[in-house]
């Protein structure tokens, strides 16, 4: 991996981690770190290890092999003295629905033993944060997902936290709700919080992350600026096109002379070009197909590392 | 454990004064009824026992056994909605709180219901003229360490629980058999010798007979390895109940 010297201070240092369930590695051995003031997504599909992963710097499972430092100390001795520096967003909203919508940040902040005065004035900056302060007397189960959500966020924002971790932020909201969460952590990232998320919008890990780590069945598969990644892994452009069972050999020859890769699935051909290459000059052969030619995105990257096989 | 713990026990709080009514009028009720039925009606054909009229004889034990019923239920019911249904428990230990915190947070909490639970039925006592001598205040302590002993005993089970369901096993086999055979409703020299000697063994048997005798005024050093042993008993299952949470949450 390209990020094996480990800097001092920081904030998350993995090295071997290693986490089965039932003889069956669930993450197998990854190193990486996390650095002060970072912002670093995990990608990758159901099942590579995100959570896991995140659940272990969380103190919330237990590490099987391999050594995993939050914030210098080891998640078996020093797990209250790392939870109480630590924001978590987790999968499930998991809100107290016996509280309101205050009183879940008020009830939250008392956990990590902030006094009275300074939880409330927290909470009310906070609903202002995540636009829900007309909310603040409400019951929990008539607020909207995307309400839910950005409470959630408040919520793991209450500690102010030095590291925010973000088990799927924006899954399962609507496009308003998810721009919104997304405005909301680029602000943090701003300011300086350091952030690691997951997340399976590509375009979102583009916007926010510094660094992100592509994980499949456990194991990390590729790392680095996002940027650099599509570079990398794909280049600069592609040209997908669909309906390509009839396309005439000469004009796919001819594309494929022009493209330094090429991928075929069921119902696309893919052709992908690095710096200085373009399909342009093939195009007026396309006329009259469905075709799309755009920038290489991250999803690109992530499609040609995991592949296109569906995982459950 | 941790003042830490006193924050799952504030927690808590703040949810019972949003919905208190409910919560109280069970609180309230369930002795009442029980005194009235049994103390009452059913007293009326029963002649006294070991010198006091059934009425005084049961209603120290009543108390022992409301102040387990609460409890129980609070651990069980109460907490497994709170750890699977709300996962409240989740949320909690995402923050500086660990396992044992909210072990501890929780039985204390249910400890907590069942001194309500007494206190209401020392002021029913009160009223109808029940009370017994000026050491029966200090069945409001002894109601809290039951509680502190059956929520551990509970939040054991709770641990362990695959769904709502296996709660039926410990009302049937734990709490009601403890009920009904601890000395509440009759002396259990008065079982055939095994049943007694096993009666004897059970830990609310042990508070029955101490708030018995705090009732009568007869409180003694002799009361001290009942009061010992019902300590030794909470903070072991306390301990198991932390122990069996961890392994179930923390995976």
């Amino acid at each position: 991996m390209s990020d094996s010297v480990a800097p001092r201070g920081a904030v998350v240092e993995a090295r071997g981690l290693l986490k089965s369930y039932g003889g069956k590695p669930v993450v197998a051995g990854i190193d990486f770190d996390v650095r002060p003031g970072e912002c670093v997504g995990f990608l990758g599909p159901n099942g590579a290890g995100k959570t896991t992963t995140i659940r272990m710097i969380a103190c919330f499972v237990r590490v099987d092999a391999g050594q995993l430092l939050v914030f210098g100390l080891e998640p078996a001795r020093g797990a209250r003295a790392i939870k109480s520096r630590l924001g978590v967003l987790a999968q499930e909203d998991a809100l107290d629905p016996d509280l309101t919508v205050r009183q879940n940040l008020t009830v939250y902040a008392r956990y990590f033993d902030v006094p009275r005065s300074e939880a409330r004035a927290r909470a009310d900056e906070l609903l202002r944060f995540v636009q829900l302060e007309d909310r603040a007397a409400d019951p929990i189960r008539i607020l909207s997902g995307g309400m839910r959500r950005r409470l959630a966020l408040a919520r793991a924002l209450v500690s102010r936290p030095e590291l925010l971790i973000l088990d799927e932020p924006t899954t399962g909201l609507d496009p308003q709700a998810r721009h919104l969460v997304g405005r909301k952590l680029r602000g943090l990232r701003h300011g300086g919080v350091t952030m690691l998320l997951t997340t399976h919008y590509m375009e979102e890990a583009e916007q926010l992350c510094d660094r992100v780590l592509v994980l499949d069945a456990g194991r990390i598969l590729a790392a680095g600026p996002p940027a650099r990644l599509v570079e990398e892994h794909v280049g600069r452009e592609v040209l997908e096109v669909r309906d390509a069972a009839d396309l005439p050999a000469e004009v796919l020859a001819r594309l494929t002379a022009l493209a330094d890769r090429v991928e075929r699935s069921p119902d696309a051909v893919h052709f992908f070009f690095r710096d200085g290459r373009s399909p342009a000059p093939a195009l007026p052969l396309l006329e009259r197909r469905s075709f799309t030619h755009r920038r290489a995105t991250l999803e690109d990257v992530f499609l040609c590392l995991t592949g296109r096989e569906l995982r459950e | 454990m941790s003042t830490r713990a006193l924050r799952v026990w504030q927690r808590n709080f703040d949810s019972w004064r949003r919905f208190y009514a409910a919560s109280l009028t069970g609180n309230v009720l369930d002795p009442v009824l029980y005194f009235v039925a049994l103390g009452y009606g059913l007293g009326a054909f029963v002649r006294p026992i070991e010198g006091e009229p059934y009425l005084s004889f049961i209603a120290p034990g009543l108390l022992a056994g409301v102040a387990m019923n609460t409890a129980a239920f609070e651990n069980t019911i109460g907490s497994f909605v709170r750890m699977e249904d709300q996962k409240t428990f989740q949320s909690i230990l995402m923050t500086p709180l660990s396992v044992a915190d909210l072990a501890a947070g929780e039985v204390l909490w249910g400890a907590s219901k069942a001194l309500l639970a007494s206190g209401v039925f020392l002021v029913i006592l009160a009223v109808t003229g029940v009370w017994g001598s000026p050491l029966e205040i200090l069945n409001l302590p002894l109601a809290f360490l039951v509680g502190v002993l059956f929520g551990a005993l509970a939040l054991c089970w709770t641990a362990v629980a695959p769904s709502y369901d296996f709660f039926n096993y410990f009302f049937t086999l734990v709490v009601s058999v403890m009920f009904l055979f601890s000395g509440i409703f009759f002396p259990v020299e008065s079982l055939p010798g095994w049943a007694a000697a096993a009666a004897r063994a059970l830990p609310l048997t042990h508070a029955v007979s101490v708030a018995r005798a705090l009732h009568r005024g007869e409180a003694g050093p002799e009361l001290l390895p009942s009061v010992l042993a019902l300590v030794a008993a909470a903070a072991l299952l306390l301990w198991v109940a932390t122990a069996l949470l961890r392994r179930r949450i923390l995976k």
